[in-house]
């Protein structure tokens, strides 16, 4: 190749790449803008001092991050380890998994009920699986809250039809909490389900059975190791919005119950310490991370064998 | 139970499969099959695309149920057993080895749910994988091996439960046509080796006859003779059997006189010769119609012999050529000739010849 060849053919790589580097400048914008800065905001406020009235001030400390485990006391200082945040976390941790838990035991036969229609029939099943997207979460919520009530749908057919004297105490429990977190996000978990699930080669199931593996064995030893991604992926996708939940948690457990999303809304709310607030939505963060690395994890692995 | 009567083979018994689809009719992918394959076979079910040899061997592996007739291996109904009760094992033709999983363990697989102790089944993987030769490639990705490799652990995986019947459905169509060949011998081979029943499904004719030790020709959901790769190639019962298996020409004839074996009959020029009868098939005097390979006919000189036609075309093959021929009566005829040395004559296109039919050559088949 001739000297000015290779320099135009180099000028020409340059210009690929300056091309391609303009294209990704709208995601580079996006992600900035309503991802990286908010995010650096609220870096910011947690290390700062909560204002009188509101909002934060200096000086820079790490207060919030100390009054999150301990709490000091307001004679001589000293510092006093108290666990009702972390209770409160372990609490939205525990209700976390349990929906994540009952969204994966419904979820994963109704992708596969779903995965087994005939493909005409398919788009229906999945539209009627995204239904719950179509209304409002409040909505959804409350709508829940008038079915299960003392003198909801339920409690009031089961006594006009005598079956009970007294009303089933349903709502304001942990019993409606979880309800109300699974019926929202299970759509969530459903998806990705059928996306790996349709990808299944069912001639393997076939293969399984050939060789002597029962239904059950067919299912833990082929079907489940082959959705893995999709377990993963629709487990965080379901337990992510759940551990940080608001709404739900809220109305459904009537107050009884503090959740990380109640707690959070508190200090920027009626408690007035932003900066605590902003702390504990990091720390929440936080956890929330390991999880996605743990999911990166296996899912790298999986790709490494299947 | 004696020993013989545990060992009858595999009998499919009146066997028939429709298939019902809402709003589509019913669909008849099988009528009236009746096979006895003996232990120790190799079974061929030959027949092209879509003439039900899949669904027949679904049924034999259990993931169909028959819509009549029944399915006995050993003398014991299987008709409706679930494929993981059969002591019968698949060859898929697309292998359908599980890619989340190492050579060695798809090999186990069987083994693991048949609950075999674990020191039995690293013996068996161990003589599996030097039984396919690929002893090297244990511990291997699925992916990380090639076609033809996937296509012996497929093999491997089916054979180390050690199976009363192992189904074979067309495991050399993916195969390029050297790796074929290597793959004929060697499941030949694996079949004496492990003394374990093979039915084996093609559409490839050659194929069948090579490898077979008996061949069940098919077509449109019916089997159309049963035989020995000799008796289908040199007495094939009807005209579907003898077209689809080999080059062949049919000559219609006028049939004389007939009896279980043989039949004296007209030719179109007007010698009369004699013909075989295929087994069990009754005919009566009148129009028929005989076969005669092209290798069993014999090109003469004009006006010698017992056909006469003119030659349309002249096609070399190295080995021998086809002298394609038009006969008085406008059919064509192919005599194919080998190609030895000191051959005086040879004939040119445009030119009139004779062909000779000998004794016992032709024969007579069903329309
Ligand atoms: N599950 C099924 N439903 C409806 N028709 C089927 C089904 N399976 C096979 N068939 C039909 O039965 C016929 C025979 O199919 P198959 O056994 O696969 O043939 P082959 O293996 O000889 O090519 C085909 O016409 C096919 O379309
Ligand atoms: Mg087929």
């Amino acid at each position: 190749m001739s000297d000015t060849a290779s320099v135009s053919l180099a000028l020409r790589e340059k210009a690929e790449r300056r091309r391609s580097r303009l294209l990704t400048l709208p995601a580079v914008l996006v992600i900035t803008i309503f991802g990286i800065l908010p995010l650096l905001v609220i870096v910011a406020f947690s290390f700062m001092s909560p204002g009188a009235y509101g909002g934060v001030e200096p000086p820079f400390t790490l207060e919030a991050y100390v009054s999150f485990l301990f709490s000091r006391d307001i004679f001589d200082d000293t510092l006093t380890f108290t666990p009702d945040y972390v209770l409160i976390y372990l609490r939205s941790l525990t209700f976390a998994l349990g929906t994540t838990f009952v969204c994966l035991l419904l979820g994963f036969p109704t992708a596969y009920f779903m995965v087994t229609r005939p493909v005409e029939s398919r788009k229906w099943w999945l539209l009627l699986v995204t239904i719950p997207f179509w209304s409002n979460l409040l909505i959804r919520t409350y709508a829940i809250m008038f079915i299960i009530r003392d003198e909801g749908l339920i409690n009031n057919t089961l006594i006009g039809m005598g079956l009970i004297n007294q009303p089933i105490v349903m709502l304001y429990t942990n019993f409606s909490i979880v309800l109300g977190l699974f019926y929202s996000f299970l759509p969530f978990m459903v998806l990705p389900l059928y996306s790996s699930l349709e990808k299944l080669d069912f001639r393997l199931v076939e293969a399984g059975y050939d060789l002597y593996a029962t239904r059950s064995r067919v299912l833990w030893r082929i079907i489940v190791p082959m959705a893995k991604p999709g377990i993963v992926a629709g487990c965080l996708l379901v337990f992510i919005p759940t551990i940080g939940a608001y709404v739900t948690p809220l109305i459904l457990g009537g107050g009884t119950h503090l959740m990380v999303g109640d707690l959070i809304a508190q200090q920027f709310g009626s408690s007035r310490n932003w900066p605590l607030g902003a702390a504990q939505a990091i720390i929440l963060m936080a956890g929330v991370l390991v999880a996605l690395f743990f999911y990166v994890r296996t899912t790298s692995e999986a790709k490494l064998h299947g | 139970m004696t020993v013989l009567e545990s060992r009858q083979g595999l009998e499919i018994h009146h066997v028939g499969k429709v298939f019902s689809q809402p709003g589509r009719p019913d669909f008849r992918a099988l009528d009236d099959v009746s096979i006895r394959i003996r232990p120790n076979e190799f079974f061929t079910l030959l027949g092209p695309s879509g003439c039900g040899k899949t669904t027949l061997l679904r049924m034999i592996a259990g993931f169909e149920h028959p819509s009549e007739g029944e399915i006995r291996l050993d003398g014991a109904d299987i008709s409706v057993k679930a494929p993981y009760e059969r002591p019968v094992n698949t060859v898929f033709q697309s292998y359908a080895l599980f890619p989340h999983l190492t050579v060695e363990d798809n090999i186990s697989f069987g083994l693991e749910m048949l609950r075999r102790p674990k020191a039995s089944i690293d013996e068996t993987v161990t003589r599996m994988l030097a039984l396919v030769r690929m002893t090297e490639m244990r511990n291997r990705k699925i992916q990380q091996i090639s076609g033809g490799q996937q296509q012996r652990v497929a093999l491997a995986r089916a054979l180390a439960p050690h199976p009363k019947l192992l189904l074979l459905d067309e495991p050399l169509s993916a195969l390029d046509l050297k790796l074929r060949k290597e793959m004929q011998i060697e499941l030949k081979r694996l079949q004496h080796e492990t003394g374990i029943t093979f039915i084996f499904v093609t559409h490839d004719q050659e194929e069948a006859l090579t490898m077979s030790d008996r061949i069940a020709v098919m077509s449109a959901g019916r089997v159309q003779q049963i035989g020995s790769p000799r008796d289908i190639y040199d007495r094939p019962a009807n005209r579907f059997a003898a077209s689809f298996i080999g080059e062949t020409n049919f000559v219609t004839v006028k049939l004389l006189t007939v009896s279980a074996t043989s039949g004296e009959l007209e030719l179109p020029g007007g010698t009369v010769i004699h013909a075989g009868v295929p087994d069990g098939v009754k005919f009566s005097p009148g129009k028929a119609t005989i076969v005669v390979r092209p290798e069993h006919a014999e090109l003469v000189g004009a006006g010698a012999g017992n056909l006469a036609g003119t030659v349309t075309n002249i096609v070399y093959f190295g080995t021998d050529t086809h002298y394609h021929l038009r006969l008085k009566d406008e059919s064509s005829f192919i005599v194919r000739r080998q190609n030895r040395h000191g051959l005086s004559f040879g004939p040119a296109i445009g030119d009139e010849v004779g062909v000779l039919i000998g004794e016992g050559v032709a024969q007579l088949v069903e329309d």
